[in-house]
């Protein structure tokens, strides 16, 4: 059995929680109040309590925010900067986001049930540094001059595409933050965010370091809501160019079709997965169990990357078991805050009762329970045992449908061709993980497994140049890298007869 | 008054047989399973060219069914790029080689000038061909040098099935403009040629299996947009739908592709171009580029330069020289090589057009010339121009598709900027002048994807053509169109022991 951290209470004895200071919506570099006036709950997880009431913001405060954005696009000077001025005040920006980290961390924390250590040790500082990448490049984009097949000059120019609509997840706050407004800031767009209606607050935070860093009015407006209205109005806006979401396969769908059926705009996708962890016979048995372990139940498996499906070659599997429940005893769930626990609660009571109704699914088709298997008994909050089920096979509902819990399904292959085959059937195709030292097993599985990012001999290893997207319905387009800035950005051909060149 | 061209040229022009009429699945022509047939009309005569297969979902199915074994299994994706580049080389060779044949079929078909099919158009066809035949040996991802100790790099890979959805109004341009990057990046495919044109299409399925495509790999679905487009917008095994058409069939083939698998889309849609006249520009040359920007291919070309903006210094010698010019254009058979101007496509786009011309004169325009059909069998319309149009009138808003100009006047750069700009399309400008900065600001100005300058119609294989706001995403042609067909893997994996990041 997973083991639970003792915490008296639940307010911290651990950190101070921080006032909450800003609940407002951002719309051209003022907190506003929604323009119906009405709020909504923000909950901690951790006790189901309220923290903040945020101002709920619906399609007329997208229309305002839009506008603001458009003026700022159409006519204010950050499109108009030149790429190293963007830079500095990204920059600085980043700066900021380092100084206040601990109160940030704290925000995502009670808002998201993020553990505070990680918070404050990786994703803020990262989400910092991802502006830093982006501020980086701000100065360097580039277009082609094309040598013609006659007399012509012809080049390509790359344009800001304009007003963004960024819808973000509630898994990563900050970091998701960073990802999608890091880029379009770089590349010279305005944007509207509209963060989870569960994880509101820090966006709000950064809007206002933003201001302080000088990032101009309207350039980045904050609209907090929910998906039906806020995220609705962004998607079938007539003025906004360009939409970028993260979410669920199944809202995906929603934002692509708003699209369609508004404006045209184009769409990035990141979705959901249901990625394979594959582990084979060769696999350093310790260290790759320790690795499946933080594939599956890291933030409490609210992330899209999950390695979900635990494929381990029939050589090692028994072996492997052993060593998985081994190392899930000493997997510490609780208070976020505490710096010993591995696993704080889930976002919320929805995503909390659907994830225990997967592991009731799973029990009731079959598979055989390993461990946990069920809520925390003994504490208040979404608190969820991180559970491993062994003898799953490819057609059940835990194998087949994104839990996006704590839920590790195991599953026993013997050849490379079936591993890969068991891969890939599935609509998803977000990440893979395949553990080898064979140089020939990695490169056959890594370019046999339709997925857009393959971790072989780790996991979960993000690189801020590493671009990062999904192939069938896990979406499309890239985020992080050089091609994120390309979401950002579209290409103008220009041609113009040329007449007495030495050349073509 | 426009000239019109005398009698009919089948005395000089033997019509080919039409030898293609059948689906092209894995390989091999077949009826649809319905067993339906569909119209394939001669606008020049309003009768029946032949009849041909009609497909539905059924069909699309199969299609995508080979299409999918073809990729998941077949040699095609597998292939060294250099052999694909060997087998596109010889699909280009048989272009050439039947180059009379395919410009009497578009002639035929989509009333495409068939002088300028055969001295230019099927060529450069299969020099497109040529061009992404090259590149097939040239597919770069990157490594990256990662920020700790990890090998990290990107592999690009083809997107797999794709679903080509192809208009009318050039019939090879845009088979060869799909066709030819998604066959080097080592893609396969299911074609839907427009109803009204599909006879090209087979042939092209025909030469590329002569030339060693193998089975599958192009699959050539007709029939029409409801039936057989749908099904292939909204198929869950297709990965991406390549779709150039209107921008009201855009908006559903996007949704579509939403409500179903998530499919990537590129849409090469509408627009209503302006052409822009500046005061320096020379009228004699500028003003015949004016009207063909506008009527060539009967105004049926998606960057057609529908709204003609002239500077008031030149304005009235401008209009005068358009006039003179407008005196020689030639309306009549295609095949006739004194001809400028063919039948619009079909009765449809004919009454479509005739409407719109009703509209511009009931909403004030002047009308200079043209302004009724021609006075004779088929679906000719002539040459029209109407002045004195302003902004908020139909005829400058919505995209006509027909040979049909609105000349408007300005006077400053700031204005004429705004007000090209004021459209929901954003596909293509042309700027007429020799001052570089008026150059320079203008095209930094418009929200076009494709701006010419002292030019119009200039494209090049090299060149990228693709449209901002409602006239779509992604691009044709150029490398570009190349790395559509393709989707971006990333693998990293730790090092150690490495001198270096």
């Amino acid at each position: 059995m997973s083991s639970e951290s003792n915490g008296s209470g639940v307010e911290s004895s651990f950190v101070k929680i921080p006032q909450i200071k800003f609940t407002k919506l951002f719309i051209n570099g003022e907190f506003v109040e929604s323009l119906s006036g009405k709020t909504f709950e923000t909950i901690d997880p951790r006790t189901g309590e309220v923290i903040a009431k945020i101002s709920e913001g619906d399609k007329e405060d997208v229309d305002l925010a839009v506008k603001a954005a458009r003026q700022a696009f159409d006519h204010g000077p950050w499109p108009r900067l030149p790429g190293s001025e963007r830079r500095k005040i990204m920059l600085k920006f980043a700066d900021l986001i380092d100084k206040n980290v601990e109160e940030i961390a704290a925000l995502d924390t009670i808002d998201g049930g993020k553990l505070y250590s990680l918070a404050k040790a990786l994703e803020i500082p990262g989400a910092a540094e991802h502006l830093r990448y982006c501020a980086g490049a701000a100065d360097k984009i580039h277009g082609d001059t094309l040598k013609m097949s006659r007399e012509l000059q012809a080049y390509t120019l790359h344009e800001p595409i304009g007003v963004v609509g960024h819808i973000i997840p509630w898994n990563s706050p900050s970091y998701m933050f960073a990802m999608k407004v890091g880029p379009a800031l770089a590349a010279g767009c305005t944007m509207l965010v509209k963060p989870a209606e569960q994880t509101p607050l820090s966006a709000l935070y950064y809007a206002h370091l933003a201001k302080l860093a000088g990032i101009p009015d309207g350039v980045l407006n904050v609209v907090t809501g929910y998906g039906r209205t806020a995220g609705a109005a962004i998607t079938s806006h007539m003025d906004i160019d360009k939409v970028s979401f993260t979410g669920s396969t199944e809202v995906g769908r929603l934002v692509m079709q708003a699209a369609a059926l508004s404006n045209l705009k184009p769409v990035s996708l990141e979705l959901g997965g249901k990625s394979p962890f594959i582990v084979f016979d060769d696999a350093d048995i310790d260290k790759i169990a320790s690795l499946a372990l933080q594939g599956a139940f890291i933030n409490k498996g609210e992330v899209c990357v999950a390695g979900s499906r635990v494929f381990v070659q029939q050589g090692i599997y028994d072996k492997f078991l052993i060593k998985l429940v081994e190392k899930a005893k000493s997997w510490v769930v609780g208070d976020p805050f505490d710096p010993n626990v591995h696993q704080g609660p889930q976002v919320d009571k929805n995503q909390y009762e659907r994830v225990l109704k997967f592991i009731e699914i799973g029990k009731k088709e079959g598979a055989t329970l390993l461990t946990g298997g069920g809520k925390l008994s003994n504490r208040n909050g979404y608190y969820i045992e991180p559970t491993i089920f062994s003898d799953v096979s490819d057609d059940m509902t835990i194998a087949k449908e994104e839990i996006f819990g704590p839920i590790m399904s195991v599953l026993k292959f013997k050849t490379v061709e079936e591993v890969i085959k068991r891969a890939n059937a599935t609509k998803y195709g977000l990440a893979a993980g395949i553990m080898t030292n064979d140089l020939n097993i990695a490169n056959r599985v890594s370019r046999s497994i339709r997925a857009g990012v393959i971790w072989i001999n780790c996991f979960l290893d993000f690189d801020i140049d590493l671009p990062f997207g999904g192939y069938k319905m896990s979406g499309f387009g890239k985020e992080m890298g050089m091609e994120s800035l390309n979401m950002y950005l579209h290409v103008k051909s220009v041609a113009t007869p040329i007449y007495d060149s030495p050349w073509l | 008054m426009t000239g019109e061209s005398n009698g009919n040229l089948e005395s000089c022009f033997k019509i080919p047989e039409i030898k293609f009429t059948k689906l092209f699945i894995n390989g091999e022509f077949v009826n649809s399973i319905s067993g339906k047939t569909f119209e394939s009309i001669d606008s020049r005569t309003e009768e029946v060219i032949a009849n041909i297969s009609e497909g539905d979902k059924e069909d699309v199915d199969l299609a995508v069914q080979v299409a999918r074994q073809a990729f998941d299994n077949g040699p095609w994706p597998r292939l060294p790029g250099s052999e694909r580049r060997n087998i596109m080389l010889k699909f280009a060779d048989l272009i050439d080689e039947n180059l009379e044949e395919m410009a009497a079929l578009d002639t035929l078909d989509a009333a495409n000038l068939y002088s300028f099919g055969k001295a230019v158009q099927i060529h450069s066809g299969a020099e497109l061909i040529r061009y992404y035949a090259g590149a097939a040996d040239k597919v770069h991802g990157e490594t990256l040098k990662m920020s700790r100790d990890l090998h990290g790099y990107t592999l690009v890979e083809p997107i797999g099935v794709v679903g080509h959805i192809i208009p009318w109004n050039f019939p090879t341009q845009m088979f060869v403009m799909k066709v030819g990057p998604a066959l080097a990046a080592g893609c396969t495919m299911v074609v839907k040629p427009a109803e009204q044109t599909p006879l090209s299409a087979l042939y092209f399925a025909y030469l590329a299996k002569q030339a060693g495509v193998p089975d599958g790999v192009i699959n050539v679905v007709t029939g029409f947009g409801p039936s057989v487009g749908a099904a292939i917008s909204s198929h869950m095994d297709i990965d991406m739908v390549s779709f150039t058409g209107s921008t009201v069939t855009g908006h559903k083939v996007m949704e579509a592709a939403a409500t179903s698998n998530l499919k990537v889309v590129s849409l090469e849609l509408g627009g209503k171009s302006p052409f822009i006249v500046f005061n320096d520009a020379d009228v004699d040359t500028i003003a015949p580029l004016a009207l063909t920007a506008c009527l060539f291919n009967q105004g049926q070309i998606c960057v057609a330069g529908s709204r003609l903006f002239v500077q008031e210094g030149i304005y009235d010698k401008f209009l005068n020289k358009l006039l003179e010019e407008v005196a020689k254009w030639v309306v009549g058979d295609p095949f006739d090589p004194n001809v400028h101007q063919g039948p619009q496509i079909d009765k449809k786009q004919y009454d479509k057009v005739l409407s719109y011309i009703e509209h511009g004169k009931r909403e004030g325009a002047t009308l200079l010339t043209g302004g009724k059909p021609l006075d004779r069998k088929g679906y000719y319309i002539e040459p029209t121009i109407f002045t004195d149009v302003t902004d908020d009138m139909t005829i400058a808003k919505d995209e006509i598709f027909g040979p049909v100009m609105s000349v408007m006047k300005f006077k400053s750069i700031e204005e004429v900027i705004k007000r090209a700009n004021k459209t929901k399309y954003g596909l293509a400008a042309g700027i007429m002048t020799n001052d570089m900065n008026i150059a320079n600001t203008v095209s930094r100005s418009l929200k076009a994807g494709t701006i010419w300058i002292n030019c119009y119609f200039a494209f090049d294989n090299d060149l990228a053509v693709g449209g901002y706001k409602s006239s779509g995403f992604g691009k044709d042609m150029g490398m570009d169109a190349f790395h559509k067909y393709f989707q971006l893997k990333s693998i990293a994996t730790p090092i150690y022991n490495s001198p270096w990041l």
